[in-house]
């Protein structure tokens, strides 16, 4: 087993037994659920807007070359530069470079799932740079040194109770359980870091070919004041987040905020398309725009999985997930967690590595269900498996499902197999349960109901 | 009609009284049933592990003895889907991808069977308990059964069915139990918590894989909660 299976292991063995982070998330997620179902009820027909959505997707996904042009074209022409990265060292480069470049010191940022992939906060903090986020689920679990633990919720996975302890340890504040109080001490603190901030970085939710604009949707307001106060700001952006055109957003917007939050709409929506323009009386005076690709060009290689670039990263499928509410987003070790992450981490970071979180799934489907972009999210997760099985098989593995097939194959043989497992059953119950059971992975939480005394098919040939 | 119903291996082995229950039931309704002896397993777990080759040495010689049927009937709604949907995947450019289309097109989940191609809900059973009923993912998601079983329910005398608060994996997905067998303990007890809510004295499924998964940890942890399989509570009189 490789490094990261073994640690996905130990991770989910914690915390499948963590009765308390089990509470935490299933009430937090029900909470959710009922809003988004309050929300989706709304809509005429959700399932024809999921097919609309997941079609101009595939348009965009399928012609992202022309739609990546365009929209590089159209900012450019207002000004603003655009930078093309193949990895995430590029990504990394271009952006210290630029930092240095401007003498900043102090970056703020707003919430950007691609510079958590990139992991740039430890690459700038390296070159002497202060990072800050400025959603307050960033901001929190920054204070905590630990990885977002959702996509959507970074810091879901914390009471008002340890928020509040975090701030009196790390911010020397008075404890507080009241959500409004926490929230007015991480805006105290922020307030200052806006200002003093030389560069505003920021990540963006959709990339509009037609216009050259980027759409960032949000609840708290903190992305404006990171695009509009610092003098030079920055754009770090997947490049499938395409959408051919403008007018694609009232679809998706609304879409993106059902399923990833149960709203209607996010509270703030602002488009940006470029540096500040004469006679504008604020805006930043550089805009730079850094399109990532760091080997999402593999998945459109991959005709087969191609769709999982549609993906708006609204979390709706880890929501429905039992296996993530069960071991919580940190086990997975990946910057996207959930059926997602198993399904397209393989493809961005190695399959070999990272398989075994395509094998950690009982391919329930829930998340193919509730995808507003309609992603064949359990099937690619049997693709991943087959696709491992293929390069590099487990010996033992293949060699158990051959002897299964040579016995199930031939109906004499299975016939003698279950009765020498009728007879050998009768000494289970010396090892059941037990690390000598050879069924000890079933056995040990669970009981095995034993082979019939009449198999059906023993019943079958008596009655002819 | 002439019925062709499909035991899969695990039912054969430990479940032969939803199959005997299913046999009756048919004939009850006039049909006649068969058996055949090659038919034994979907290939799912050599499936859904990844390995096609071997999936499609088992899946083959149940595909030929299913495949001159009228209909076929499929005992788990999990081999259901293996059979109607990813039979299709696994036999793609093959020489037998036309004979798994044609046999997709006549393949039924039992309570699928007997709702939508026969139109029978009431079959005359008498089961007086409080129930639930768990949806198995394959037959809910892949086939999308949902209102079936629910019809027949309705109809059993002396039932008094009460839902779930959530519509949830029971955490079995064959070899999945195995290899992460704390995740899927873990989303069994939650599944079995959804249960034990609803005051019910039987879990009902049409799958049972999932039953197996439930009971198990029902009895480990000597619960008066029992799982009974769709077919049995009809076969009931
Ligand atoms: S895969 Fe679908 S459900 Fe999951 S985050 Fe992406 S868009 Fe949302």
């Amino acid at each position: 087993m490789n490094t990261s299976a073994r640690q996905f292991k130990e991770q989910a063995t914690l915390l499948t037994q963590d009765l308390r982070h089990r509470q935490l998330i299933q009430t937090a997620i029900g909470k959710y659920e009922v809003v988004r179902d309050r929300v989706r009820s709304r809509y005429q027909d959700w399932n024809a807007a999921r097919q609309a959505a997941a079609e101009i997707k595939w348009e965009a996904v399928n012609h992202l070359d022309e739609h990546l042009t365009r929209f590089a074209t159209q900012l450019e022409a207002r000004g603003a530069k655009v930078h093309w990265a193949s990895t995430g060292a590029q990504a990394r480069e271009i952006i210290t470079n630029l930092l240095r470049e401007k003498q900043a010191r102090s970056i703020i940022k707003s919430k950007a799932m691609t510079s958590e992939e990139i992991h740039l906060n430890a690459a700038l903090e390296q070159a002497g740079f202060e990072v800050v986020e400025s959603d307050l689920g960033e901001f929190i679990v920054q204070l905590r040194k630990e990885p977002p633990y959702h996509i959507v919720f970074p810091a879901m996975h914390l009471t008002r109770h340890q928020i509040s302890e975090l701030f009196t340890r790390e911010l020397g504040s008075a404890p507080t359980a009241d959500p409004e109080e926490l929230t007015l001490i991480a805006r105290r603190v922020l307030r200052q870091k806006y200002v003093r901030a030389d560069v505003g970085f920021t990540g963006a939710n959709f990339a509009i070919a037609e216009t050259g604009m980027i759409s960032i949707t949000e609840n708290e307001g903190n992305a404006r004041l990171t695009a509009a106060l610092p003098q030079v700001m920055v754009t770090l952006l997947g490049i499938e987040k395409i959408l051919p055109r403008l007018e694609d957003l009232a679809l998706f917007l609304p879409m993106l905020a059902t399923v990833g939050a149960g709203q209607g709409l996010t509270c703030y929506n602002s488009f940006y398309g470029g540096p500040r323009r004469p006679g504008e009386p604020d805006g930043p005076e550089e805009y730079h725009v850094v399109l990532l690709d760091n080997r999402r060009t593999e998945l459109l290689a991959d005709a087969e999985q191609r769709d999982s670039l549609h993906c708006i990263r609204c979390g709706g499928c880890l929501n429905v997930c039992p296996i993530y509410r069960n071991v919580g987003g940190h086990s997975y070790g990946t910057t996207y967690s959930g059926p997602v992450g198993s399904v397209i981490t393989p493809h961005l970071r190695g399959l070999l590595e990272w398989k075994h979180l395509s094998y950690a799934s009982s391919l329930c489907g829930a998340c193919t269900d509730i995808c507003p972009v309609k992603i064949d999210l359990h099937h690619h997760l049997l693709q991943n498996r087959r696709n491992a099985s293929a390069s590099k098989p487990s010996r033992l593995e293949r060699l158990a499902f051959k002897v299964f097939a040579y016995v199930i194959n031939r109906p004499g043989c299975y016939a003698l197999v279950k009765k020498v497992g009728r007879m050998a059953q009768r000494l289970h119950p010396l090892v059941k349960g037990s690390r000598l059971d050879p069924a000890y992975a079933w056995t040990k939480t669970r009981d095995l109901p034993p082979i019939a005394k009449q198999t059906f098919k023993e019943y079958w040939s008596s009655r002819k | 009609m002439v019925v062709t119903l499909f035991i899969p291996c695990f039912v054969d082995m430990m479940y032969p009284r939803v199959g005997i229950s299913m046999v009756r039931i048919l004939e009850r309704l006039g049909h006649s049933v068969r058996c055949p002896e090659s038919a034994a397993c979907c290939g799912q777990p050599a499936f859904n592990s990844g390995y096609w080759d071997e999936a499609r040495t088992v899946a083959e010689k149940t595909l030929q003895a299913l495949a001159d049927s009228e209909v076929v009937v499929i005992a788990s709604g999990s081999c259901g889907a293996m059979i109607k949907k990813f039979y299709l995947d696994l036999f793609r450019g093959t020489p037998n991808e036309r004979a798994a289309a044609d046999l997709a097109g006549k393949c039924y989940e039992f309570s699928d069977f007997l709702v939508t191609r026969l139109g029978v809900t009431d079959l005359g059973a008498h089961f007086p308990a409080k129930v639930t009923f768990h949806d198995g993912c394959h037959g809910l998601r892949e086939l999308r059964i949902k209102s079936q079983p629910r019809k027949l329910l309705e109809k059993v005398r002396g039932v008094q069915l009460v839902e779930m608060a959530e519509e949830v994996c029971c955490g079995f997905g064959g070899t999945f139990a195995a290899k992460f067998p704390m995740i899927s303990t873990a989303m069994g007890e939650v599944k079995c918590s959804h249960a034990l809510a609803t005051g019910a004295e039987y879990i009902v499924s049409n799958d049972s894989s999932c039953l197996m998964h439930i009971q198990g940890l029902l009895d480990r942890q000597k619960s008066k909660l029992k799982t009974i399989h769709l077919a049995e509570v009809l076969a009931t009189t």
